[in-house]
């Protein structure tokens, strides 16, 4: 019995150092172990390709002091490629590079000076890059990261940088984000024709434009927005975002008219406040309808208070397949400086006609359309999704456009 | 839009706001598929962001909407 004993504790023994020999593995720490599975090469995430047609149209152009056309046209497109990858504690980066290029073309601009016109409606181009670098940690969802931005079109130049902040609560249902952005702008002072030093009606006149001089016009804002999970078919997320501008924040080529009949160009305050809150609600409200809403109520010191409210109602076909018709309202108190067109006190200190300023309020009415197949939009695998969408603007003061838009998203 | 209905309107919000967080529950992660689905994305959508541009030039307000609240002109 005693061998049977030995034999059973032999045995045993030898099953313990056989599992002695199998190097046992270290204990990752959550970090370390991440940094195994992920990869550290910069990989692309995902290329959108956003591109759009804006038309408007109207008889209340600011540059001739509230009257005359505002046809517009714009085509304006942007590309953001989104890279990342992991640093050796397993926290992502996040790398955002965004060009914008917009091509415009202004009737308005034409009658600034009406002996320059270069064409039916004169066009510029506006090219704004960007790069934002953000770091997660993928385990709690906290984010941070900066951006830098440049905007040059032909009397403006934009530098722009910002900061950004996430927080998620542990169960992933709350999250705080906040961000905040300066924007050091320089603006080309171009006066109406009339206006220059040395012009007299009727008599050769050459303006040298390397006398114009510019003017600043910076921008300071925070966003701070926080969401919530309300319950698994509702969501929520409110948004404050103070802002404050000083410089030059009127438009000097834009005339105004005053009841004496003289003529100045657009004079405005140099400060500016704003103070917009708004709230986002989203509710699935069955496998084939969800409903967005937003709302905003906006204020500033220039006496311009807004509400703004939309509603979409995404109804999904299929799964991969959805119709979006959507209708936004806006209702804007103008701010006390605006008069319609020679109507301007002539003691008045801040003056305008831009009708954008004006007591007004606008419709937006249109439909998205939405593509995003498993197998690729049109069999092609790279083209995760597709978003086409149309939308017509109506305003109270006669101002008509259109817009289509395009968003194209390749993985 | 007189101010006190201004107020009214914003009192409303907050209220509805705050009863909303105070009746939210636990959501687990998987019970979030259609929390997480597409379309019901907190932000505007990328499709969207021309449009929130040319609105901002063409109404006084700007801002907490996801568009930008300054930076470049494109203001003809």
């Amino acid at each position: 019995m005693k061998k049977l004993y030995l034999n059973v504790a032999l045995f045993y023994m030898g099953i313990l150092a056989s599992h002695a020999q199998i190097v046992s593995p270290v204990p990752a720490k959550a970090d370390t172990a991440n940094a195994a599975y992920h990869s550290k090469k910069l990989t692309v995430d995902e290329v959108n390709f956003v591109s759009a047609y804006y038309h408007q149209d109207g008889n209340h152009s600011a540059v001739t002091g509230g009257i005359g056309t505002e046809l517009l046209t714009d085509f304006a497109n942007t590309i953001d490629v989104q890279l990342s990858n992991y640093n050796k504690r397993g926290r992502k980066n996040t790398f955002l590079f965004e060009l914008g290029i917009d091509h415009y073309s202004s009737a308005s601009s034409d009658k600034i000076d009406p002996s320059t016109i270069s064409s039916a409606s004169k066009s510029d181009n506006r090219i704004y890059p960007s790069l934002n670098w953000t770091r997660t940690n993928e385990q709690t969802g906290n984010a941070y990261g900066f951006t830098g931005s440049y905007s040059h079109e032909y009397d403006y130049q934009s530098f722009g940088a910002a900061f950004n902040l996430t927080r998620l609560s542990k169960n992933k249902n709350t999250q705080f984000d906040m961000r905040l952005q300066a924007f050091l702008d320089k603006w080309k002072v171009i006066l109406p024709v009339e206006l220059r030093p040395g012009y007299a009606p009727g008599k050769n006149y050459e303006h040298d434009h390397s006398a114009d001089g510019s003017a600043p016009r910076n921008s300071f804002s925070a966003s701070f927005s926080l969401s919530q999970v309300i319950n698994p078919r509702l969501q929520v997320l409110i948004i404050v975002e103070p802002a404050y501008q000083h410089g030059l924040l009127s438009t000097r080529y834009q005339r105004d008219y005053f009841t004496d009949g003289s003529l100045r160009a657009e004079n405005l305050p140099g400060k500016r406040y704003k103070l917009p809150v708004a709230a986002r609600f989203n509710y699935f409200l069955d496998d084939h309808f969800i409903i967005r809403t937003y709302y905003r109520y906006y204020m500033d010191n220039w006496g311009i208070r807004a509400h703004t409210a939309e509603v979409e109602v995404p109804v999904k076909l299929t799964s991969f397949v959805s119709v979006s018709p959507f209708y936004r309202y806006n209702s804007q108190q103008g701010t006390r400086y605006f008069a319609p067109y020679g109507q301007h006190n002539p003691n008045a200190a801040y003056y305008t006609s831009d009708c954008d300023l004006a007591d007004l309020h606008s419709s937006f009415v249109g439909a998205g359309l939405r593509l995003s197949p498993p197998k690729g939009v049109f069999g092609w695998q790279r083209l995760n999704m597709l978003e086409l969408r149309y939308g017509h603007y109506m305003r109270s003061t006669n101002l008509t456009s259109n817009v289509i838009t395009l968003n194209m998203r390749f993985k | 839009m007189n101010k006190k209905y201004q107020l009214y309107v914003l009192l409303a919000l907050v209220a509805f706001s705050c009863s909303g967080l105070a009746s939210c529950v636990s959501v687990k992660p998987y019970q979030k598929n259609r929390l997480n689905d597409a379309e019901m994305e907190l932000r505007a959508r990328t499709a969207q962001k021309f449009e929130q541009s040319f609105q901002l030039y063409r109404e006084g307000g700007s801002g907490a909407n996801g568009g930008k609240s300054g930076g470049g002109c494109g203001c003809n």
